[in-house]
């Protein structure tokens, strides 16, 4: 295949996944949009009006950083591993698998569908959250960087998760029990350090506390880890995480005989 | 040249079956050859093979001159396939589907839409070009198929079971659209559990039988090793005597109305004739008890 049939493949795989997002956008872009509007006015208007300010921000303006960060970790990871294991359920990654699209092309298209409805969603709960609060911007480039790590991050491992499925409780089994539990510990609702000495440093075990960390300060500029290694850590696992998956669609567990 | 080669292709799986024991089979470009087997022989594990679902254990497998082991990419575009079970995804409308799967070959969206038209209106399924696919009847499902294979057009099609459930006005008007597209160059690889299929439709026959090559063979040729026939009599009236003994004839009686009569190729039926005359058995039709296929078929597969 040449590189423009490549290219072609590519932007097929993206356009499907799209599709498939705004097809069941009821599934996909109202639930956040309403939950992540249910947080801002509870926690960030009736409790968060009660609670004094944190590092110099009013709590609503403190949270909304973790918020968004949790809705593109969420639906990154939620968009490719439900729509890796649905193809793999109804054997239509079969029409994929049997053409000349090379695996790095699959696995490059489907990350593009993770990381579109992740920054869609992203952008929603900005949007919901300028109702609510003003938002500072201190780093434009680092925000944007972030939520794209973040969201490619999240969209491979939603792919692994995908290719060894082999119920729909295994695709829902990470995001409730491991994702979850991770960003609510992950500083989303509160600063590390109101946290005593113990629960502290098991936060700091948390990796995606780096995450949401590194995004409150490109919005807020506080911080209390260093953001150049946050960074870094989270684009070497993001490379790492790229090759394991492209060698395991290459081994294809459960996706060839 | 060859449309496809198989070279001692084996394949055991995890549990230890050896679905493929060595199968070797050549295809010539523009040839319609018919896979025939009883369930379980390895016809699909073939295809599987070839369109690289499942992997070999050993052999080698070229489509059009590219070796899958060394060109896969190259090999994967001469061959559309249609698979034994539906593969698509049923919430998606029938136009994308096959839009997308020529995205899959690097086929430009502009030009995969008039195609998705051309292949979608041959296969009698444009008009509904706009709905979701889970609507598609059984019959309407497997032309979504065929379509979708054809949308990148291959060189080679190959099609396991194709005709599975659909009704005979369909399956007709299916026969026509393989036969079509073979006279116009494109080589078909068919499986199928209808004899009657194989023998309208195929030039060359290849019979596997647990995994092996059993038969491999233009169908005339193969035709002609079937040395006897049966043929069902039905009776103007109730058989009262004896079965007859002609020589070169077996007779069977099924029922008080119904005489079948097993003929050798070597012998005339004008003498079955005669001896029926003699014995004043009156005979209102004739018919073969199965296709010629069916009968060689289960002689070389019991």
């Amino acid at each position: 295949m040449i590189a423009k049939q490549m290219w072609i493949a590519f932007e097929t795989l993206t356009r499907k996944e799209l599709m498939r997002c705004f097809r069941i956008w009821p599934q996909t872009i109202m639930p956040p949009a309403i939950t992540m509007t249910l947080y801002f006015v509870i926690f960030g208007k009736l409790v968060g009006s009660q609670i004094h300010e944190i590092e110099g921000f009013t709590y609503i303006q403190y949270i909304v950083p973790g918020l968004v960060m949790m809705s593109i970790i969420m639906n990154a990871y939620i968009n490719t591993s439900s729509s890796f294991f649905g193809s793999k359920f109804q054997r239509s990654i079969e029409e994929i698998l049997v053409s000349p699209t090379p695996n790095v092309i699959i696995l490059c298209g489907f990350i593009m569908g993770g990381v579109m409805r992740a920054l869609i969603v992203g952008s929603i709960v900005t949007t919901i959250a300028l109702f609510f609060t003003h938002l500072h911007l201190h780093h434009f480039l680092l925000m944007f960087l972030v939520a794209l790590l973040t969201a490619v991050f999240f969209s491979i491992a939603g792919v692994i998760n995908g290719v060894y499925a082999k119920t729909f409780d295994d695709v829902s089994w990470i995001p409730s029990f491991v994702i979850t539990p991770l960003t609510y510990f992950g500083g989303v609702f509160f600063s590390t350090s109101m946290l005593s000495g113990l629960w502290q440093k098991i936060a700091y075990l948390d990796p995606i506390l780096y995450i949401v960390n590194a995004f409150r300060y490109s919005l807020l500029g506080v911080s209390y880890a260093n953001i150049e290694i946050s960074v870094s850590v989270l684009f070497i696992f993001t490379t790492v995480l790229f090759f394991y998956a492209l060698h395991l669609l290459r081994v294809s567990p459960g996706l060839r005989n | 040249m060859l449309a496809l080669e198989l070279k001692q292709l084996r394949k055991t799986y995890a549990n230890g079956v050896e679905a493929l024991k060595g199968i070797s089979l050549s295809v010539e470009k523009g040839s319609f050859i018919g896979l025939l087997g009883p369930n379980g022989a390895g016809k699909s594990t073939i295809i599987s093979i070839i369109n690289s679902l499942t992997r070999k254990t050993s052999g080698d497998v070229t489509i059009n001159g590219h070796n899958i082991d060394y060109a896969l990419s190259a090999a994967k575009a001469q061959i559309g396939v249609v698979p034994q079970e539906f593969n698509f995804n049923i919430f998606e409308k029938i136009q994308q589907i096959v839009i997308n799967q020529a995205g899959y070959y690097g086929i430009p969206y502009r030009e995969a839409a008039i195609r998705a038209k051309k292949y979608l209106s041959m296969l009698e399924l444009w008009g509904q070009h706009n709905h979701i696919a889970r609507i598609l009847s059984g019959g309407m499902k497997r032309r979504l198929m065929i379509a979708r294979a054809l949308v990148h057009e291959p060189e080679v099609l190959i099609l396991d079971e194709p005709t599975a459930g659909v009704d005979v006005e369909i399956r007709r008007s299916m026969w026509d659209l393989l036969q079509q597209l073979n006279s116009r160059g494109k080589t078909i690889i068919l499986t199928t559990h209808y004899l009657e299929e194989a023998e309208t439709l195929c030039d060359r026959i290849a019979i596997i039988h647990q995994g092996n090559l059993i038969q491999d063979t233009t169908k005339k040729q193969l035709l002609a090793l079937l040395d006897v026939e049966t043929f069902v009599l039905d009776l103007a009236e109730p058989l009262r005597m004896t079965l007859p003994i002609l020589d070169g004839f077996k007779f069977k009686q099924t029922d008080p109305m119904t005489l079948e009569a097993e003929c050798s190729k070597k012998k005339k039926l004008n003498e079955l004739f005669s001896f029926l005359n003699e014995h004043n058995i009156l005979v209102c039709s004739m018919r073969n008890r199965s296709n010629r296929l069916e009968e060689l078929f289960l002689r070389l597969t019991r």
